[in-house]
């Protein structure tokens, strides 16, 4: 096992979904990097890839969709390149897992808890009692914030919030390195949206785990987040620690989209962006924001924007940056 | 025991006319009193047997008064009522108790009188047995709309736009084909999904999110109402869109002169379109008064945990915990704490909110709160 600091490189990603009326190109040569103990934030509106990217990095992309190029190096060893049997015996759930949008929602009516969760354990550690796992289970219900006690209680007797807990105590079952949580807090209340965000961030502190959380709220990504992944139709359009995207925006997206949340101080002002984003099955040609984009140049229309390295890690993809 | 409910107690004989005269009048186009919406839960065989009933009180005694032309925000958590209250205010669903009262347009109000419903004072008449003739609902349907929180699930799929914002006028009998279709042309324009022609014979599914919410505001708006109900209009729409679709209902709002009652859980949402901002709890409302006043200085327990538990985009949040006053989640509406119903929660609760139900109190002008804390002795 590599101890570099880096945890995880997706170099050049591409997902791509093959219906009947075209390819949809839903990731579209994505790259970033994630230290050990980090957090990322991917933030984009609906339809621009951030749950395909997630599905791509546990390789569970449903059909027609395709990984079809790129590499995801995790922990130095190009996971894409090995069989589903090995990737499935220790890598998906054991290293890295997920906590999928609206997962509250699908646990099992018919068993409780605390069962729930052993299965995770007896399904993916091979010689585990059926007791154990089950002590096992209350521990992690004990870990995220639930009374072991509870164990025995069946979803519906659970309120929204405890349910949302359960989901994170079967992602965090196996002891992964890499936590995905997709829109975790989109379903609940805004109290309860805060108690999930302050149980997210103490168990990144307490499990030193990295964790990319995946929202179109990017007030939820700076409650959290080192980094930001600002997406947009496929592709990152703006990548960098928090601090600096959020006191200077450099593409002219991000900056829209951060002015574009409603916030409760300061001046109250309605602004938003115009238009809608674009067809993946046949994006625009140039820089995909171009038709929205105030600063529209012609060469925006023309050429696809390179990835410009500000310094401090930082990247835009965008015309008004690169050097004449 | 706190499940039984006399039903006959609760319709207490009040006289609705007294207490309208009581009032200082300040333009209002809707009033409720004491408003309660009480729904029966299934009951297994030893319930039935023993008579027993139970209910969730979704709305447990609410009064507000929402002026012509302002916005009045109803704002709280998912199971607080403010729902079910938007829902029974335009009759959607009938009162269990209490009173909605509403001014009319005067050509409504002619209508009304020559059908032999009297007002009860001025131009106001009482909604209660009028919502029960089908025939009334359906007449008030003109003037009272409402705009569903979910432009996914709320549009028919397998009809076209045009059916969709025609079929209220269908219902309503105008049977000018002509005319119903230049006033669909006319509300199609007027929420943007121009030009019109393009969108008629789509079908939802080939609408974004924000057109869908838009089609869903055509269709609420064709009849020409006085009083919409937006319930969540923007909650299920990204965040780069939702100022947007805000900015129309205001602009609508100023041009058809609207009275609006937003439904919401999103105080920072309120904020930007709201006039006058009631928060509710478990069926009542906890602290009513103007938007600014209420998210700037929340009296409430309750205004302020909601107040601090929303998230700013501002990274040095992530350094730091939340601090979370509250505890745990709303109770269910089945079993209501007695007393102050917030106090199981509430980390200031001392004796009398575990005894008595606080009452509404007036801390500075239009600015109130029911809460034991600012109870003067």
């Amino acid at each position: 096992m590599s101890t570099s600091e880096y945890l995880l490189h997706v170099s050049d990603l591409k997902i791509y979904y093959y219906t009947y009326e075209g390819v949809v190109r839903a990731v579209d040569g994505v790259s970033f990097s994630i230290k050990r103990g980090e957090a990322l934030g991917i933030a984009g509106e609906s339809g621009c890839g951030k749950s395909t990217l997630a599905y791509g990095l546990l390789r569970i992309v449903p059909t027609p969709g395709k990984i079809v190029g790129g590499k995801v190096i995790f922990d130095g060893v190009d996971i894409l390149q090995l069989s589903e049997n090995e990737f499935k015996r220790s890598y998906r759930w054991k290293r890295i897992s997920m906590v999928f949008q609206g997962a509250m929602n699908s646990l099992d009516p018919v068993k409780n808890i605390g069962k729930q969760i052993a299965d995770v354990i007896l399904t993916h550690e091979e010689g585990t009692s059926k007791s154990e796992a089950y002590r096992k289970a209350t521990e992690l219900l004990k870990l995220v914030g639930i009374d072991p006690a509870r164990a025995k209680s069946y979803p519906h007797e659970l309120s929204g919030g405890m349910k949302q807990r359960v989901v994170i105590a079967m992602a965090l079952a196996l002891n992964p390195d890499l936590l995905i949580a997709d829109e975790p807090t989109t379903a609940l209340d805004v109290v309860v949206q805060a108690q999930i965000i302050n149980l997210l961030k103490d168990l990144k502190g307490k499990l030193r785990m990295s964790l990319i959380l995946i929202t179109h709220d990017l007030s939820i990504i700076a409650e959290i987040a080192d980094k930001v992944a600002i997406m947009y139709a496929g592709k990152i359009v703006e990548l960098g620690r928090m601090e600096d995207i959020y006191e200077d925006p450099k593409h002219p997206y991000t900056s829209k989209l951060l002015r574009s949340i409603p916030r409760l101080r300061g001046k109250a002002s309605l602004e938003w962006i115009p238009g809608q984003p674009p067809d993946l099955k046949n994006p625009p040609p140039g820089c995909r924001f171009h038709p929205r984009c105030p600063h529209a140049m012609d060469r925006c229309r023309r050429e696809e924007p390179p990835v410009i390295s500000l310094g401090r890690n930082r990247f835009v993809s965008c015309w008004l940056h690169a050097k004449r | 025991m706190q499940n039984h409910i006399d039903l006959e107690l609760l319709n207490e004989v009040r006289d609705v006319k007294e207490l309208l005269s009581n009032i200082h009048l300040n333009n209002e186009i809707m009033i409720t009193f004491n408003l309660k919406k009480y729904f029966p839960v299934r009951l297994g065989i030893i319930d039935v047997l023993l008579r027993r009933k139970i209910y969730v009180k979704a709305v447990d005694g609410i009064s507000f008064r929402v002026r012509e032309g302002e916005v009045f925000c109803l704002a709280g958590e998912s199971g607080c009522g403010k729902t079910t209250t938007g829902r029974t205010v335009i009759g959607l669903t009938l009162p269990t108790s209490g009173y909605v009262i509403y001014k009319p347009r005067r050509e409504l109000a002619k209508e009304l009188i020559e059908l032999g419903y009297e007002p009860i004072k001025g131009d106001y008449f009482l909604l209660n047995d009028l919502f029960k003739v089908r025939k009334i609902n359906k007449l008030l349907r003109r003037e009272l709309q409402i705009i569903f929180q979910d432009p996914y699930s709320a549009l028919n799929p397998r009809h076209t736009v045009g059916y969709i914002v025609e079929e209220p006028l269908i219902i309503q009998g105008l049977k000018d084909r002509e005319e119903r279709r230049r006033m669909v042309y006319q509300v199609l324009r007027d929420v943007k999904l121009t030009p019109p022609e393009d969108f008629i014979s789509r079908r939802p599914h080939q609408l974004s999110g924000g057109q869908r919410q838009r089609v869903v505001v055509a269709r609420a708006l064709v009849l020409n109402p006085r009083f919409i109900v937006a319930d969540e209009p923007v909650s299920m729409l990204d965040v780069s869109i939702r100022a947007e679709i805000l900015k129309l209902m205001l602009e609508l709002k100023e041009r058809r002169g609207l009275t609006y009652l937003f439904i919401t859980h999103d105080l920072a949402t309120a904020r930007l379109i709201c006039n006058r901002i009631a928060v509710m709890y478990l069926g009542k409302i906890v602290e009513l008064g103007p938007t600014d006043v209420v998210i700037g200085n929340p009296l409430h327990p309750y205004t302020r945990a909601l107040v601090a538990a929303i998230p700013e985009p501002d990274p040095s949040n992530r350094l730091k915990m939340r601090k979370l006053d509250i505890k745990g989640e709303v109770p269910s509406a089945i079993n209501i704490p007695p007393g102050c119903r917030f106090h199981p929660r509430c980390p200031y609760t001392f004796d009398r909110c575990r005894e008595a139900e606080p009452p509404v109190m007036e801390i500075e002008p239009d600015h109130y709160v029911s809460c034991w804390l600012y109870a003067k002795e």
